[in-house]
Formats: structure tokens, sequence, C-alpha cells
């Protein structure tokens, strides 16, 4: 593999090579590489835009691995991908893009993944965006993430954009099933004039269903952000959100937090902070020898891990 | 050794110019353990943080080991040996435990040895080394690791801000133990800030501060026998030892 495809692969899914288990590897629009397993099998959709993801109910600690990387300056694309997971199954799947663009053009990857996730499932899902290279083409990332969660099944989500990404319009919509869990963690950071809208919402059908929302986010410089979480509960339920963002130089950074309860049973509360780093957060830090920089860096570092 | 020399600070307040320290002349020896006591208000956490770097004197020198660090920052004097253990520890979402250990050393550690701080300061530590300093923890925990910070560090001098304040009896009682064992361990000089008579039981020497001003000085059985003996009571210094001995 070149540099900048192991550097991408590597940012995106942590691989330092041909992961175990199943995977699609898709590069500039097409595979390169494939494999299903008797447990977990990848099908692509006739015309390439896609895969339908089939893991087999029943089917314990395995992991999926479907990363994106665009290399090639200009190349927009927009990817279907469906998971079926079945029902009693337990499973890790870890997608993510990165760009690379050296050219002029815009480069942009719009991802729908869907998940059907079967009674007393859980699903861990890692996505993590990262763009690279010199070229004054922008580098732009639209993933939108639907999820239908059956009977008791439980999903934790986390998704990581820490660099590189000029523009991004993040969805992301769940409907849960009695007794379903859902834990979705954000972490986002924009920098120069770099622009992120995240948008959620929850709707809470199933008795004792529940969701929780975090966002930890910095905006840098004149970057711009926007989080917006929705959390509806029809039922007994309990959901819970929290928008906590660090600004910085000139940046901007709206929170819409929103709930409805339809139901006297609904239990929801939201949580928003904005503010800069604490100036005493700092001071501390220099009395264990770091300069001023040093200390904001590993605040920030700190907030987004 | 450190020197405060001719030390000003001064402050507006509703635009009259207030002094909180005036005119402090003061020199600590090496391998000390020296108690600054007083009444609240009386200056002494605005000159820890004089001596640390957090504040800059109005006017006046500060001379460590003989180098003039008056305008020295924050960061430098922690690099030149300096310490300084807040009196309200900071909260820090994201950092853990072993974070602030490590960045404390200057140095890569591994687990084991960051807990070894963490023991030093009565904490299982296992159950505190991965977790966030943040409001989770409470005022006798974030104190404890406030101070296994400062000692990771085995500076020459290190302050603490009156270690005592927020924190309950039981991890006071833990609190004397750890600064009994850094003065018999011999930690280089060690600077408390406090109002607490157990821990001006253990100091070598006893610096009172009121008004701004620094009242007295010596040490430890002879500055015992004024506070609590009724003896050469400096009239309006308003410190409560005294106060108490008068009435």
């Amino acid at each position: 593999m070149d540099e900048i495809r192991l550097q991408l692969l590597k940012e995106v899914a942590g691989l330092h090579e041909i992961p175990e288990g199943a995977y699609n590897i898709r590069e500039n629009g097409k595979s390169i590489g494939r494999q299903s397993t008797d447990e977990i099998e990848i099908v692509p959709i006739q015309d390439g835009s896609g895969l339908n993801i089939y893991v087999k109910p029943g089917t314990k600690k395995k992991s999926l691995h479907i990363p994106v990387i665009i290399s090639q300056s200009g190349l927009t694309e927009i990817v279907y991908n469906n998971f079926y997971v079945g029902d009693d199954c337990d499973v890790t799947i870890i997608a993510g893009c990165g760009i690379h663009n050296g050219g002029s053009a815009d480069s942009r990857h719009d991802g729908i993944h869907s998940f059907f996730i079967g009674k007393n499932s859980r699903v861990k899902y890692v996505e993590k965006h990262y763009g690279m290279g010199d070229g004054n083409g922008e580098r732009i990332m639209n993933p939108e993430t639907v999820i239908e969660m059956g009977e008791n099944s439980y999903m934790e989500m986390e998704t990581v954009q820490i660099k590189g990404v000029d523009s991004t319009v993040r969805k992301t919509h769940a409907k849960l099933e009695a007794g379903a869990k859902i834990v979705i963690t954000e972490r986002l950071m924009t920098h120069g004039k770099q622009r992120a809208e995240s948008y959620f919402d929850v709707s809470l059908d199933g008795a004792d269903s529940g969701a929780n929302l975090i966002s930890r986010a910095v905006a840098k410089d004149a970057s711009y952000q926007k989080f917006v979480s929705k959390i509806i509960g029809n039922t007994s339920c309990s959901g819970h959100s929290e928008c906590d963002a660090i600004i910085m130089d000139q940046a901007k950074i709206e929170a819409v937090p929103e709930l409805t309860a339809n139901s006297t049973e609904a239990a929801l509360i939201h949580e928003a902070a904005i503010g800069k780093i604490a100036g005493d957060q700092i001071t501390k830090l220099m009395t264990l020898g770091l300069t001023e920089a040093e200390a904001e860096e590993k605040i920030v570092e700190g907030f987004l891990r | 050794m450190l020197e405060l020399q001719n030390i000003c600070f001064d402050v507006d307040e509703n635009s009259k110019t207030k002094g909180i320290l005036k005119d402090i002349n003061l020199t600590l020896d090496d391998n000390r353990f020296i108690v600054v006591t007083g009444p609240n208000g009386g200056g002494k956490s605005t000159l820890a943080k004089i001596i640390a770097g957090v504040e800059t004197p109005s006017s006046g020198r500060i001379l460590w080991n003989g180098e003039d660090i008056t305008r020295m920052s924050v960061t430098d004097r922690a690099k030149s040996g300096i310490s300084y253990a807040f009196q309200q520890p900071v909260r820090f979402k994201g950092i853990t435990v072993f974070d602030l250990i490590q960045l404390a050393t200057g140095k890569q550690i591994n687990v084991d040895k960051a807990c070894e701080y963490l023991s030093e300061v009565g904490l299982c530590a296992k159950d505190y080394i991965r977790r966030e300093v943040n409001a989770s923890l409470s005022g006798g925990e974030l104190k404890r690791i406030e101070i296994a910070t400062v000692m990771a560090r085995n500076t020459p001098l290190t302050i603490f801000d009156e270690p005592e304040a927020g924190i309950d009896l039981w991890s006071f009682q833990n609190l004397i133990q750890v600064f009994e064992k850094l003065h018999q361990q011999n930690h280089g000089t060690i600077l408390i800030i406090s109002h607490q008579e157990r821990i001006l039981n253990i100091a070598d020497e006893i610096i009172m501060i009121a008004d701004g001003q620094l009242r007295d000085r010596g040490p430890r059985e002879t500055m015992l026998s004024k506070i609590f003996g009724d003896i050469d009571v400096p009239e309006g210094c308003g410190c409560k030892f005294y106060e108490k001995q008068k009435n």
C-alpha cells in the first residue's frame, strides 16, 4: 500500500495491515479489497453505490471494517451501506472516511449508513473522519446514520472528526423499541475556516428505552460549529443530551438542545455548555512546567479524548 | 534560598489602590518546613501566588538561589524548581489522574510509578489512576491528588496554599500524616499556608502575616508560645489564635 493510503487507513480505522475478519476497503469509488466471513456477509449493491451487510443471528465478538479513502482530487461520491444485524449478536463495526486532497477541486464523500439491529443485539460502531493534503480543494464529508433498534438491543456509537475536514453536515436518526439503549459520543474539532454541523434526532418509542448523547467539541480560529440534538420521548423512557464545547479565538458555536415529551413517564434532560478554556486550568498546567501553548494543547487533547 | 525584597502587591478597589502585601521582606533557607499563618484576608495566599508566579508583585524583587525571578513566568519558575499546590484544586474534563501525575514528573512514567505517588497521599491507587480529575471526585480526593502531583515534581521548593481548606476531618487526618512524612523525608523547602494548629505543630519555623505585613517569625516553639501563650501579642492583628488567647 502507498504511504497516503496507509496513513488514511490508520487514521480512520486504526489499520496497519489488512484486518482480520470481515472487511471492505473502498478507495476512490471502488472496492480494493473485500472479505466476508461465515458470520458476516458483505454483498455489493449492484450499481456500485454501496453494500448490504448481513450479520447472522447469534454472531458474537466479531468485527467488521469498512473504511473509505479518497485520494483523487475532485471525486464526489454518495455511498449507501446497509447493516442488517440479526438477533442476539455482539459485533464491532469500524467505519470512517479519510480524504487526501492534493488538488484544486473539492473532494466529497456522503456516506449514508443504515442499521437494522435485531433483538438483544449489541453493536459498537466507530466512525472517524479525517482529511489531509495540501491542495486548495476542500475536503467535504457528510455522514448520515439511520438506526432502527429492536427490543433490548444496545448500540454504542462513537463518531470522531479531529482534523482536516473543511465542511461537514452530520446527521444521525435513531428509533428505539422497548428496552433498547443507545449511547452516542461525538468528538469534533474544527480549525481555520472549517464548518461542522451535527444533527441528532432520537425517538424513544418503546417502554424503558434510553438514549445518551454526548458531544465534546472544540472550535478554533474562525471555524463554525452547530450542534442540534432532539430527543423525543413517546413512552416511559429516559433521554439525556450533553453538549460541552470549548470555544477559542474567533470561532462560533451554536448548541440547540431540544426535548419533546409525549408521555408523563418520559424523563428527558439536556445540558449544554460553551466556554473558553478556564484560566486556572492553564495556570495549573503551567505550574507543572508546561508553556501556555502546551497547556492549552493538553487541555484540548484531554477534552476530546 | 528564596528572598523576597520589599514585596508590595496592590489592587484597585472602587478606584482606590488597596495594598494586599505591604513591603514584605523574607528569606527562606533551604530544606526548611515553614508554615505561614495569620488571619483571613491578611495576604498569605497572595504571597504564595507571588512566589509561584501566578501573581506579579506591584514592586519589590524575588530572588531564587540568587537569580531575580520577579518577572519570570509561571512555567519558568516551575522549571526552576518551584511547585505550587492550589488551595482549590483545578478540575479538568478528560485529563486523568495518571495524565496529571505524568505531566508533573515531566517524563514518561508507567502506571506503577504513578500509583506510588497516589499511595503516598493515602489514595488506593487503582481506584483513581484512570479517573478524570473532574467533579466526580470529592474535595478531599482532589486535594490529595493535587498534593500527589506536586510531590511527583520533587522540587527544591514546594508551596501548599491552605491544604486543609474544603476537606473533611477524615481527609485532614490523612493530610497531616502526609505532611509529617514529607517533613521526615526532607523534600526540600516546604512552605505551607495554614491556620491549622496541627500543621503549625510540625513546622520548623512559623511566619505570621496580618494586614499584608510580616508581623512575626521564628522557630516553632517560640511562635507557638506567642500564639497560644499570650505573650507579645501584636495589637490589632486580628489573628484568631491571638484573639482566642485574649478572650
